[in-house]
């Protein structure tokens, strides 16, 4: 009867618009980080080379590798679907779900194996340390903690676009909230490529 | 080219960028172990920043994206690094 009602409005354009106007206020939120991060260690430079030999340099660099590769599953991931392939979309999709799990679980043994060593904010042992590790150490805990976070939200985020790939309402024809969410994924990927030399490769 | 949106991107491109990216982290482990002081750092952030702007260029699509996306994205780069330049001109010659 009145066909006009059906027609879907959607403007591709202003969503990935949206999407990165988004990204730039996480690249300003990680930015403020780096910032108090480079004024410290300018101040504290021998105690941030110290402090970073206690990182784990091949849980970090394991990390790396994982993050990096779960890239390219969910970059894949979006070319499948644009291509109408569906079920190899939702496969790569599983698999940037099961690679950033991974890296959780790496990360989840790094904390505790500084726990156990008694390295956490406000430890006895920490605040036995110079100012400067303290400071490293706040630093490591903040900003890799809010990226882990960010590890966690892209991952539900990418659980529900697997749920909407499913049943269809992300097709050949409708995959922008796919691409943003890779958008977003990606951006996660970049701020771990820039913590990892900061807090792993200080030798 | 045209600026396309649904632009098909070859997964051998995608599989590539993937490698480079591997390769850089490779070098940017070894770059920390030559134990060059400040100049490690110097060098891991040069890669780390190659590694980004591969990331941004294919992987988050900006080389087939309008201009628009492109030039928006020095705003947040050029205020950070504003901010960051003027915050060591502070600390090198208070």
């Amino acid at each position: 009867m009145n066909e006009t009602a059906h027609i879907e409005h959607r403007d591709y354009a202003a969503a990935k618009l949206g999407m990165w106007l988004f990204l730039f206020t996480e690249i300003l939120l990680f930015g403020g980080m780096f910032l108090v991060y480079a004024e410290y260690r300018q101040l504290n430079t021998a105690a941030f080379h110290e402090a970073g030999r206690e990182m784990n340099i091949f849980i970090g660099a394991a990390n790396t590798v994982i993050l990096l590769t779960s890239s390219l599953t969910m970059a894949l991931a979006i070319s499948a679907i644009k291509k109408g392939m569906k079920i190899r979309s939702l496969l790569f999709q599983a698999a940037t779900v099961l690679l950033g799990l991974g890296f959780l679980v790496n990360k989840y043994f790094e904390w505790s194996d500084h726990i156990r060593k008694g390295l956490y904010p406000d430890s006895p042992v920490l605040l036995a340390m110079s100012h400067g590790k303290i400071l490293f150490f706040g630093l490591y805990y903040v900003m890799t903690g809010i990226h882990a976070l960010h590890v966690i939200i892209g991952l539900s985020v990418i659980i529900f676009m697997f749920a909407l790939t499913l049943r269809g309402n992300i097709s050949d024809t409708d995959y922008v909230k796919l691409e943003n969410t890779g958008l977003f994924w990606h951006i996660v990927d970049i701020i771990w490529i820039y913590l990892f030399p900061l807090f792993y490769l200080i030798l | 080219m045209e600026e396309n949106a649904s632009h098909h991107v070859a997964t051998k491109t995608f599989v590539f960028v993937w490698i480079a990216l591997l390769c850089l982290t490779g070098l940017t482990i070894k770059a920390a172990q030559m134990q060059m002081g400040e100049w490690s750092m110097v060098a891991n952030i040069a890669i780390a920043s190659v590694k980004a702007s591969l990331v941004l260029w294919f992987f988050m699509h900006l080389k087939y994206e309008k201009r628009l996306f492109k030039l928006l994205l020095f705003v947040p780069i050029m205020t950070i690094s504003i901010i960051i330049v003027l915050t060591f001109f502070d600390i090198w010659y208070r």
